[in-house]
């Protein structure tokens, strides 16, 4: 059989998923936690409690402040030492609330009880409240608040709600394990955002290295109503939103433009687990599902992981920091970020730890572009990586933007690719940042 | 504690590196200059020998003393067009003109622009076509090929040049002349890389499968070739013979294989090689046919590597969304 997959470029990278199959396990509550203000895309959440409050696990602490904003939920129980800027993964401080922890008390309106509740007894304006109340965000890495994607922009109407199952990422696993335990509770989970989002219809792209998943969800699937699976070839980075789409329904969304203009609504596994949650068990996001891999990691695992949890905390779950780590990633090697310590604490965003060793962490040495065009070869947008290195050494903003730099999905595969090591992305992002605030200036 | 490294994504590196690639390249050269030597002797060894070194010599030189950069002999790329440019002379060629041509691929078409990937013409064939221009006699001095005793002293298609420009017609030619399949496996004269179109496919296929080049630019030239000799060739076959003779004779596949496909000096975008590599099949055979030389695919790939960066600049991969 011919698997479907995205048309324009792609690479396939060693996949090492070294934590495939590993079950979930519950990170032990740490002493201390310290909940970033910013775990999502826009305008971070203001604080709602002062020092010395005391907070129940699922207490809102930090509420939405403007339209692109997501709520922020307390994950553990106990008193509020201070609100505090600390360094996060992004590399810059930011605000955080440090709360010392005290037993493990939940808000008294969670159902914790593990039974599946599968009806779904909400109407669809109760079912967008409760996610935007439950601070739900895209939980693939982007971090995009869920609640905005469920209402269309006026003129658009959604068709079809995709779910992205491909973690085309190497070494992450955390989707996968969370597939393969969580099963029923992501396909209620689709369902809700179905309804939430007024359509009837949903596929799941999964990639072909998840052949278990792709068994067992094809078998749930039986049991609800126009969900349906799609096994995907396996290709980086077809978990970017607009390769997805491709690979899955076979529409380019026009450059410039959201997924909706071509009636697509796309949602990360995890974020239809964590609806399933929010909206079934009234159970706010305050954890996540977190792989801890490396090569060198003793043991390499899939953690249920409190919101605001030190980095540090987590490795020593999988065995302590190896004798040669040169690099810590939050987020997989192509788009993950290295962060600059070990109290980092783990955000919605987290989608995994990743430890890479010392001989892996530098870059090598640049040569001369031989124009091999394999940077041109693997672009997922159809745009010129070499073409818009050399225009953002020589600062020629105008041009750069007429040959499309804010098409870039940032993914990497040029870089990747690149025989001389040319750091064709870093220059491409300047480019970005720079055509993009031109675009801004413009506007206003 | 120890300091961690911070960096922008992406983390991890794919194993290609420029001196794979070059040394890809040299690898899938190696059978046709076996080859070369079988047909031409030691002769053609020694040609081979004297160009790698001397490329490699003044890419040394130019670099420490004109350009003063990092030493870039290990990369690869000297020897790559030492080997093509000892492969596109003929094995009789005084040495002293072999390391002419190697000053002048090196010296002229490489080191002077900046170095590697950053010429504009193809080296070897800037090299090659200077010394051609320059002494034509000895360019065209063929010694025979061990398997053919009957052809020596012109190449097939000077043969057929000479042939019709005497009023003879194709027909009465063609018992003189090599067939096709001699042609394939190499038994003919020429240049010492010319001479097994079999082999430099193989070569090709190679450099294909490990993804070095890309099928679009050997098959437009070759296609493009094919077509427009084949249009000739129905309309009147008494002046213009099969397309199959040209394409496997001449340089017409050391050409599109190896020269036209050089990285650095054509298009980026699919569509660019499409149109470079069909603009190149249809000059070599306007100039094959009606042309002063009986080959002229070093020139075609010549005048195209001069539009490559209008082809850059106009023709543009398929963006993501259709915009242009």
């Amino acid at each position: 059989m011919v698997l479907k997959t995205f048309k324009i470029g792609g690479i396939h990278p060693a996949e090492n998923k070294l934590s495939a199959n590993a079950s979930i396990q519950a990170l032990a509550i740490p002493k201390t936690v310290y909940i970033p203000m910013a775990q999502h895309i826009g305008a971070p959440a203001t604080p709602l409690i002062k020092k010395g409050d005391m907070v129940k696990v699922g207490q809102m602490i930090g509420k939405a402040s403007g339209f692109v904003s997501a709520n922020i939920h307390s994950s553990v129980s106990g008193k509020v030492k201070k609100i505090d800027q600390i360094l996060d993964s992004s590399g810059y401080k930011k605000d955080v609330v440090v709360i010392d922890v005290e037993g493990d008390e939940w808000e008294e309106t969670i159902d914790r009880s593990a039974e599946l509740v599968k009806e779904i007894t909400m109407s669809q304006d109760e079912i967008k409240t409760r996610i935007a109340e439950s601070g739900i965000v895209g939980l693939g890495g982007a971090t995009f608040p869920t609640h905005i994607k469920l209402s269309p922009p006026p003129g658009n109407s959604a068709e079809v709600l995709i779910i992205n199952a491909v973690e085309c990422e190497p070494y992450l696993t955390a989707d996968h394990q969370i597939m393969l335990e969580k099963g029923e509770e992501i396909m209620i989970g689709v369902s809700i955002l179905m309804k939430g989002i007024g359509v009837d219809k949903a596929i799941i792209g999964i990639e072909n290295n998840k052949k278990d998943a792709i068994a067992y969800f094809k078998k749930l699937a039986k049991g609800y109503q126009g969900i349906e699976i799609t096994p995907l070839k396996v290709q980086y980075p077809q978990g970017g939103e607009k390769q997805l789409i491709a690979a899955t329904i076979g529409k380019e969304v026009p450059s410039g433009a959201l997924p909706i203009a071509i009636g697509a609504v796309v949602n990360n596994v995890a974020t239809a687990y964590a609806v399933y949650e929010a909206v079934q068990k009234n159970k706010p996001l305050f954890e996540r599902i977190v792989t801890v891999t490396g090569k060198s990691v003793a043991k390499p695992c899939n953690l249920l992981v409190r919101g605001g949890t030190p980095v540090n905390d987590l490795i020593e779950a999988a065995g302590g920091l190896p004798e040669d780590t040169g690099k810590v990633i939050s987020g997989g090697p192509m788009m993950g970020k290295a962060i600059v310590n070990l109290e980092v604490p783990s955000a919605k965003g987290t989608s995994g730890i990743l430890i890479m060793q010392d001989t892996e962490s530098a870059r090598e040495k640049m040569d001369a572009c031989i124009r091999c065009a394999k940077c041109v070869k693997v672009c997922p947008m159809g745009i010129e990586p070499y073409l818009l290195m050399s225009l953002s050494e020589k600062s020629m903003w105008e041009k750069s933007e007429n040959c499309n730099v804010m098409d870039c999905i940032e993914c990497g595969s040029c870089s990747f690719t690149c025989p001389s090591n040319r750091p064709l992305l870093d220059f491409i992002r300047l480019g970005k940042g720079t055509v993009g605030q031109i675009i801004r200036n413009r506007k206003s | 504690m120890k300091l961690l490294t911070v960096s922008p994504s992406p983390h991890i590196k794919g194993d290609e590196s420029v001196k794979k690639i070059m040394y890809g390249v040299v690898l899938s050269l190696i059978p046709a200059l076996i080859a070369s030597t079988f047909f031409f002797g030691w002769q053609a060894l020694m040609i081979t020998a004297v160009s790698v070194t001397s490329c490699v010599l003044f890419e040394y030189l130019f670099q420490k003393i004109f350009l003063k950069g990092e030493n870039t002999i290990l990369d690869g790329s000297a020897i790559i067009t030492g080997l093509l440019l000892a492969f596109n002379v003929p094995s009789s060629l005084p040495i002293w003109l072999v390391v002419l041509g190697a000053l002048i691929s090196i010296g002229v078409g490489k080191m002077s622009f900046g170095g590697l990937g950053q010429n504009l013409f193809n080296p070897v064939l800037v090299g090659r076509v200077f010394v051609l221009i320059s002494y034509p006699v000895q360019m065209t001095s063929w010694t025979a090929n061990s398997t053919v005793d009957a052809f020596s002293g012109a190449t097939p298609l000077g043969l057929l040049k000479e042939g019709l420009k005497s009023g003879q017609s194709v027909s009465q030619l063609i018992p003189s002349l090599p067939s096709n399949l001699d042609l394939f496996y190499g038994s003919m004269t020429g240049s010492l890389g010319e001479i097994s179109a079999m082999l430099l496919l193989l070569g090709g296929l190679y450099m294909l499968y490990k993804k070095i080049i890309t099928w679009h630019i050997p098959v437009a030239v070759l296609g493009s070739m094919f077509v427009l000799q084949g249009i000739l060739y129905l309309v009147n076959s008494e002046l213009y013979i099969n397309p199959l003779f040209h394409i496997l004779s001449g340089g017409a596949m050391l050409g599109a294989i190896y020269m036209a496909t050089d990285m650095v000096t054509s298009p980026m975008s699919p569509k660019g090689q499409l149109i470079y590599g069909t603009a190149i099949g249809i000059i070599t055979i306007c100039i094959r046919n009606f042309g002063a030389y009986p080959e002229g695919i070093s020139f075609a790939i010549l005048i195209m590597n001069g539009v490559v960066p209008l082809i850059n600049n106009y023709v543009k991969p398929t963006r993501f969304g259709g915009k242009a």
